[in-house]
């Protein structure tokens, strides 16, 4: 069929070429709001820990003494190049930290979407097809409770019974200390970390930090895709053709998961792209939480210390992320769904 | 399947006054309609938001202690970390102040930061929405694509980086933490508005009163703004759910409200974090339970009013039609 593949090419063509000035604008917003801070990046980092000589002396080194708009150009092609400077505070690479810490965000964002889908479409399918018993107000209050209590109260409860009164979990961490020191991390992933080196007890200790965290920001982000799953299933078990199945006089199981399920899916993945900015900021909350030593722990660290780059550079690389991502999702379903291409 | 037949009744004895429902009268309409699964959610969401409200307004009157306090009257200082006693039913935190009166004082703080936030959007977003879906066009064309960028961004992340500029500039107070919230809800308001008006737009009604010379001003005011209107309350009430849990979130990230100036529930539980390891439960059990209910609470408002309000999810009880006995059989 060449004449699907060319339409599937050029929707993805416009859909890239939509995605630019949504981009530029982000970055424009980033910077935007860098700037309007009062001061200057190197004297709000360091002011009152150097001279006012040397205060110059950096900002003129760094280019801060130019006008705005020379340094807004500039900043648009740093990030083109991938280069977000180096931090003020402690003299890091950006990019460097970027890739460290977004590992330990990466690991515990995927563990978590993993959780959530599985949580999420179980419960919302369920109580979607079998709408106002018991089953569904269960499920539709779960969705709901679990929703409203914030991921840091959840990690609260969840420290205290596992981690104090029942000994099971570890609090806080990626892995133990030692773990941490002796493990070779290539990948900076631990898991996979683990996996290559063949170390089963340095894995069972990752496994054993990561399950809190994951599963606390699994479980508050499935919450919201239990209601997605769960008014999809609803609609379309309204539609004319799931009536068409059952006049054909097919079995309610095949009519419910061939026709109906197959169908409430689709838009749910469009919203699961959505709920990947929500995940990041969960993963802000939840790294804050948990001690765990991502790139959300590190935007708070550095926004503490007032380091007005290194938060352009992690905010710049949230923006990008989460273009990409969006992205990706409207391919998916360009992909899955010919409608979306038109 | 009508149940009841609009239009003119035929003559049949003296036909009962028209009651005009207002605009308040039609928004509350499909409420007492509501039957059913979807009026219990309503009602429960009601009673916890009123409780809430009261705990709120009456702060002073309810709670035992100020929310700063940490010694009693005589001057003698409460003990820190206590358990929950008869003195304190929730226990003191590691500042010794009262569990109990700051859970109810952050009610206050809650719904004060909340209803602030909610208003700044809806002010902003709506009348944006109204003028971009009604006008279109290049302009109509831009802020979309602005409104879809602040949407796409992780929403906390925004929030804490403007909390952070006004932390900078104006301090962190009711002020600064309402309005960080309120930018991340300004893209939700203005999108449901605009895209209702585009289809309302098109009803015959508002082509109508075009054609007989109404100024665009006021066809948006009367004709489209009331249309419009019915789907902010669920909106309004979803997003106070969600912004309880910003602000929660803010202020666990030291980046909420200053302590001195209220109590509030996301710093309670950060500095009950620490207590965790030690196995005290009560500074964040409390605190975490309030947003939990709270939210709940108003989650179920929000849901119940769109149950009752979409007409796509709408059941509404249908009445027994009543087939009156032919006079001929006789």
């Amino acid at each position: 069929m060449p004449k699907q593949t060319t339409s599937l090419r050029t929707y993805a063509l416009t859909r890239l070429a939509l995605a630019v000035p949504m981009f530029l604008l982000l970055l424009t917003l980033v910077f935007l709001l860098m700037r309007v801070a009062p001061g200057d990046p190197i004297s709000a980092a360091l002011g009152g820990r150097l001279s006012q000589e040397e205060l110059q002396i950096r900002r003129e080194a760094a280019g801060y003494d130019r006008p705005l708009i020379v340094q807004y150009f500039e900043y648009l092609g740093d990030v083109a190049t991938g280069d977000f400077g180096t931090t003020i505070s402690d003299n890091r690479p950006v990019t460097g930290m970027i890739v460290q810490n977004g590992a330990a965000t990466l690991e515990l964002t995927m563990v978590a979407m993993l959780i959530a889908v599985l949580v999420g479409i179980g419960i919302g399918l369920v109580a979607g097809r079998y709408r106002d018993t018991p089953v569904d107000v269960v499920g539709r209050l779960f969705g709901i409770v679990i929703y409203a209590a914030p991921i840091f109260f959840l990690g609260f409860l969840a420290q205290l019974v596992f981690g104090k009164w029942l000994g099971w979990l570890p609090t806080s961490g990626r892995a133990s200390p030692v773990v941490t020191f002796e493990l070779n991390t290539p990948t900076n992933l631990f898991i996979v970390d683990a996996l290559i080196a063949g170390d089963w007890a340095a894995l069972s200790d990752i496994l054993k930090h990561l399950v809190m965290p994951a599963t606390t920001l699994g479980l508050v982000t499935g919450g919201i895709f239990i209601r997605l799953v769960r008014v999809n299933v609803l609609q379309t078990l309204q539609g004319d053709y799931i009536e068409a199945a059952r006049a054909r006089g097919l079995s309610e199981r095949s009519v419910v998961f061939r026709h109906a399920f197959k169908n409430a899916l689709v838009p749910v993945i469009t919203v699961m792209g959505l709920q990947f900015a929500l995940l990041l900021s969960g993963a802000v909350l939840t790294e804050q939480t948990f001690n765990w030593p991502g790139l959300g722990s590190e935007l708070i660290r550095y926004l503490d210390n007032r380091d007005y780059i290194a938060v352009q550079g992690i905010i710049t690389f949230f923006a990008l992320v989460v273009v990409g991502m969006s992205l990706l999702i409207d391919f998916v379903n360009a992909w899955v769904d010919p409608r979306v291409r038109y | 399947m009508k149940t009841q037949r609009r239009g003119p009744q035929p003559a049949a004895g003296p036909t009962p006054p028209v009651r005009r429902a207002g605009l308040f009268g039609r928004m509350i309409a499909p409420v007492r309609e509501a039957s059913g699964l979807p009026k219990w959610i309503l009602w429960a969401g009601i009673v916890i938001t009123v409780i809430f409200v009261v705990l709120a307004v009456f702060a002073p009157l309810i709670a035992p202690f100020d929310f700063d306090q940490y010694r009693s009257v005589d001057g003698a200082r409460f003990a820190k970390q206590a358990a929950p006693s008869s003195e304190h039913p929730f226990g003191t935190n590691v500042q010794s102040t009262d569990v109990l009166s700051r859970v109810i004082y952050g009610s206050r703080t809650a719904l004060i930061v909340v209803l602030i936030a909610v208003a700044f959007a809806m002010m902003i977003g709506v009348p944006l929405g109204l003028i971009s879906g009604y006008r279109g066009g290049r302009m109509d064309r831009v802020l979309l694509l602005i409104m879809d960028t602040l949407f796409a961004f992780p929403y906390l992340l925004l929030a804490i980086v403007i909390a952070f500029l006004l932390s900078e500039s104006i301090g962190r107070g009711v002020m600064s933490a309402a309005i960080s919230i309120s930018v991340i809800y300004i893209p939700q308001y203005y999108r449901v508005v605009r895209n209702h008006v585009l289809s309302v737009r098109e009803e015959p009604f508002v082509e109508a009163a075009r054609a007989i010379g109404a100024k665009p001003r006021t066809i948006v005011r009367r004709y489209v703004f009331s249309n419009v209107v019915q789907s902010v309350p669920v909106i309004a009430t979803l997003n106070a759910a969600d912004a309880i849990l910003t602000l929660a979130a803010l202020g666990f990230l030291g980046y909420g409200i200053q302590p001195t100036e209220a109590a509030e529930w996301g710093y309670d539980i950060q500095r009950a974090i620490a207590d965790a390891g030690a196995g005290i439960w009560w500074t964040g059990l409390f605190p975490g339970l309030a947003i939990v209910l709270l939210v709940t609470g108003l989650t179920l408002l929000g849901e119940g009013l769109n149950d009752v309000i979409n007409p796509v999810l709408r059941r509404r009880r249908l009445k027994r039609v009543e087939i009156p006995v032919s006079e001929k059989t006789t």
